[in-house]
């Protein structure tokens, strides 16, 4: 069986399995980090929206075959450390919200708006209505307008 | 309580009549006492003393042409009232324990979805007993068969029935803390306190709770007479308090059902038929299945053909290469056409009524399409089925009937089956069933190992369970601005209510105000409010077709009922002249309705001037003890209609939504608001955009990109969401309240600024499709492998 190696929320791990079984399902099935949620397997709830060499992506789309060695992958557990707090400023503006209610989408959501953030930022603006209203990561508990008020909030944190 | 129910018309009065609201207001003055029970550390129980007090008798007064109604079943006694009766002889089996850490603990006998119970239920806690919140672990009680109809999760009844039994508990082990305080330091218990988790002496000295619980402790159970505090020296109760699981929600800690690591429990899908419900006969290509890569098990089930992997990308991959032969489903080939036709011909005849020959008639006829109520967590369930036990691991709104039917499953008897119920993912009504975890029994069962079972979205669109297509028609008259009679008639394809719910019903029965209706038409009559004056009125309900899965879905008849009643509403209105807003206001039955009402028509500006193609649409709604109002701002505009969100359904864009709701005693305003936030999105979207199309047997919608569920780019700008304050100082319910609102005053702002009013919802059924439907063999589409080309 193939072997595959890539870091991991800062760490480097080595998995053997098929080239062409979804990271989505090695970072949860095999890996035990369940933090990205199933929700359709074919990208377009974007309940498991992560992070690959710090731009989002949906590791349900993604063959683990299709990632090199020094590809760096980033889930809602690996987040903070990238400002070395114990929690990202987004996360603080979710939970100062209070955003969450069922919570199951939420990392993926989460994820999706620090990216956000960050893609407005490289272009030299601030986040729009329509930036907001182009996330497609679902939330059936319809939590919406606080996730909007939460990603203005962390942005300004960040 | 006066049965059999009979409706008579009132006598025109001249000004509007005020009702007092008398529902709920008898069970809530049952009486708990708290009971110390015999344990190592201080655990208490409630128990019910005495009996229902009598409901005042409703009246009417006043004058303007209105004609009275009298109330109407729910009025009296409505399913909230029969959910709270049922779980009084259990109450006293629930227990809230104090170790001597100083932690109380208490398993809660409810399923928590996201609607926040668990959060209030410490608050309560904490609140009664003088501690810190943090010091107070709620966690979800396993089945436990003795609570018979005290565990189940539903109709947005949870805190309505455990808010009493759970302060009288908090109550009762805060005055055995006292008294034991008292006991050793040689005090008066008069004249020591709590606060912080610790009772006070008078020098100032403080001995911490989880030094009292040893002592606190009975050898034998001892009834305990502890007075709750006065709902002003509450300091907790009615403030705004974030989620208890917060953190663990935004960090990923917080675990799900497929988050759990049991031993052995490795990733199982099903692969189910072509059509609905179809059953497998046989599987022709078995070896080539079981040699997918990383397939461990192939088993046909009653279901399917189950698939266990190493990974669940695995069972897919396996999925995709099952030949097998099917039995057709139980929709056989229908398609909505033929579903909606069905519905005609059982519809029962308006009346005609005996009104005055001048009197003008009114009539609506509405259709509600299938609409899913899938949760983003699919159906799943970790099982481990063993020769002589059982296992299981679900998020479960009624574990109880869950235990029952995975035992009749596996042979085994019920005492050897245990139900963890597990934190879920977005509930909605589609929790009440335990589809997954019944399957994932038999599936480990047949293997002859541990599995972790999950739906497949597609699964989980198509074969999960739908709210059911219904009609809704309206017959009213009205003369010289008075509306004289009011029917309705509802005609759905059958909910099914195989979960439980029967149970709480028939339990309740000696106290049901109707007689001789079925089951179904039984819950329709206890959830259906008289809102207004409307003269003579009835309401009923009449049921078709068995051979969809189906459940309520936040709310069961309401959302749909609502919308029917709102928009003739504001036809009557239209036709007699009257401003939507002033004619509900004059008609409208209670005074917190008119509170609510007026509260949005003033906060949202009611009647203020907006450009073609854009306007304010008004309702109202009455249930679960409470009173809601919502005004509503559309922008039909084409420009609007038409914007580009790239594979996006656009459509009306809902600009602004004002909700007013009143809850009896509000718990927690934050947690309130988020469920009413929660609650309008769906109501926008069962107005809009989301439904289910039937053709040929299966459903089409496959996945979220097919089933348009409300999301950013439908969601409201402008949301004010006002928590009424309290009103009684007993709570109501709260997470299904908010959709009917919602979706009837969308409906009634589309009316107003399209000009025409729509009979079909959600308004884009009949549009054409806007997706290519997915395979149905393979019954599963394979994950793409681009996703590195879409990030950002």
């Amino acid at each position: 069986m193939p072997t595959h190696t890539f870091k991991v929320n800062g760490e480097t791990v080595t998995v053997d399995v098929e080239d062409d079984v979804r990271l989505l399902w090695v970072l949860r099935d095999i890996l035990g980090i369940t933090g990205p949620k199933y929700g359709c397997g074919i990208n377009v709830c974007k309940a498991c929206t992560s992070h690959v060499n710090g731009k989002a992506f949906n590791p349900c789309s993604v063959p683990v075959g299709a990632l090199e060695d020094d590809d760096e992958i980033t889930t809602i557990e690996g987040l903070p450390a990238t400002v070395g707090k114990d929690l990202h400023p987004m996360q603080e503006a979710w939970i100062d919200r209070d955003v969450a209610q069922c919570g199951y989408c939420q990392p993926g959501q989460i994820m999706a708006a620090v990216a956000l953030v960050k893609k407005v930022r490289s272009e030299s603006r601030s986040i729009t209505d329509a930036d907001l209203d182009g996330i497609r990561n679902i939330c059936r508990c319809g939590t919406y307008v606080r996730i909007r008020e939460a990603i203005r909030a962390g942005a300004a944190q960040m | 309580m006066s049965r059999p129910f009979r409706r008579t018309p009132g006598s025109v009065e001249s000004t509007p009549p005020e009702v007092p609201d008398t529902t709920g207001s008898a069970l809530g003055r049952r009486r708990f006492v708290g009971l110390l029970l015999a344990a190592p550390t201080l655990t208490v129980t409630a128990r019910l003393l005495g009996d229902v007090a009598t409901a005042p008798p409703a009246s009417a007064s006043g004058g303007g042409l209105v004609v009275p109604t009298p109330d109407g079943p729910a009025d009296i006694f409505d399913v909230s009232d029969a959910q709270m009766l049922t779980v009084l002889p259990t109450a006293s089996l629930i227990h809230l324990t104090l170790d001597t850490a100083g932690v109380a603990h208490f398993a809660l006998h409810r399923s928590e979805n996201g609607q926040g119970i668990t959060t209030s239920t410490a608050m309560l806690i904490a609140d009664e007993l003088d501690m810190p919140i943090q010091d107070v672990s709620v966690t979800l009680a396993d089945a436990r068969p003795e609570l018979l109809m005290n565990q189940f999760t539903g109709g947005s009844n949870s805190t309505m029935s455990t808010y009493r039994p759970i302060r009288t508990m908090a109550a009762a082990a805060r005055k055995r803390l006292v008294e034991t305080a008292a006991r050793r330091t040689g005090h008066s218990a008069s004249t020591l306190r709590t606060a912080d988790g610790h009772v006070v002496c008078p020098d100032g000295s403080r001995i911490a709770y989880g030094d009292l619980a040893v002592d606190a402790a009975v050898d034998e159970d001892t009834p305990l007479v502890a007075p709750l505090k006065p709902l002003s020296e509450l300091t907790m109760v009615g403030q705004p308090k974030g989620r208890t699981d917060a953190h663990a929600s935004v960090t990923g800690t917080k675990e799900f059902a497929m988050d759990l690591k049991v031993p052995g429990a490795l990733p199982t899908m099903v692969c189910r038929a072509p059509r609905l419900n179809g059953k497998p006969i046989r599987l022709l290509n078995h070896d080539e299945v079981k040699a997918m890569p990383g397939v461990t098990h192939v088993a046909l089930v009653s279901t399917g053909i189950a698939i266990r992997a190493r990974t669940f990308g695995q069972c897919i991959d396996a999925i995709r290469v099952v030949r097998a032969e099917w039995t057709e489903g139980t929709a056989g080939r229908k398609s909505d056409a033929d579903v909606l036709a069905d519905l005609r011909k059982a519809e029962i005849p308006l009346l005609v009524p005996k009104v005055p020959v001048l009197a003008q008639t009114v009539e609506t006829d509405f259709t509600f399409r299938f609409a899913s109520n899938a949760a983003l967590e699919t159906n799943c369930a970790i099982a481990d089925v063993r020769s002589d036990r059982a296992e299981v691991w679900s998020g479960l709104q009624v574990p109880l009937v869950a235990r029952k039917d995975i035992a009749e499953k596996v042979g085994l008897p019920e005492k050897a089956v245990a139900v963890h119920v597990t934190l879920g993912g977005g509930a909605f009504g589609r929790k009440a069933f335990s589809d997954a975890a019944i399957e994932a029994a038999e599936v480990s069962k047949e293997m002859g190992v541990p599995v972790k079972l999950m739906w497949h979205r597609v699964d989980d669109a198509r074969v999960g369970r739908v709210h059911p297509m219904a009609t809704s028609r309206i017959r009213a008259t009205v003369l010289a601005g008075s509306v004289l009679t009011w029917d309705q008639r509802h005609t759905s394809v059958a909910t099914d209510f195989t979960h439980g719910f029967g149970d709480v019903l028939t339990a309740a029965a000696a106290e049901l105000p109707v007689v001789d209706l079925g089951f179904s038409e039984t819950v329709y009559a206890l959830t259906q409010g008289t809102h207004y004056n409307f003269g003579v009125t009835t309401n009923l309900l009449n049921e078709v077709d068995h051979g969809f899965n189906t459940g309520s879905m936040r709310g069961i008849y309401s959302p749909n009922a609502a919308t029917a009643r709102e928009l003739t509403v504001d036809k009557i209105a239209h036709l007699v002249n009257s401003d939507p807003y002033q004619f509900r206001r004059k008609f409208i039955r209670r005074a917190r309705g008119r509170a609510v009402l007026d509260k949005v028509a003033q906060v949202g500006s009611w009647g203020r001037q907006m450009p073609a193609g854009t306007a304010q649409g008004i309702a109202v709604h009455e249930e679960y003890h409470g009173f809601s109002a919502c005004l509503v701002e559309i922008d039909c505009r084409p420009e609007t209609v038409s914007r580009e969100v790239p594979e996006a359904v656009t459509g009306p864009r809902v600009t602004k939504v004002v909700f007013a709701i009143d809850v009896g005693l509000v718990i927690n305003p934050r947690g309130l608001e988020a469920q009413m936030m929660g609650g309008i999105m769906d109501g926008l979207a069962m107005t809009l955009t989301s439904s289910m199309h039937l053709e040929d047997g299966h459903f089409l919608e496959a996945s979220w990109d097919n089933y348009a569920y409300t999301r950013q780019w439908n969601a409201p700008p402008q949301l004010e969401i006002i928590v009424m304050p309290s009103t009684t100082e007993e709570p109501g319910g709260a997470g299904e309240f908010p959709v009917a609102t919602s979706a009837a005053a969308v409906a009634t702002a589309y009316a107003r600024a399209t000009g025409t009013l729509p009979t079909e919802f959600p308004v884009n059924h009949s549009a054409p499709l806007f997706f290519t439907p997915k395979s149905f063999e393979p019954p599963l589409p394979a994950s793409p492998t681009d996703g590195l080309s879409h990030t950002y």
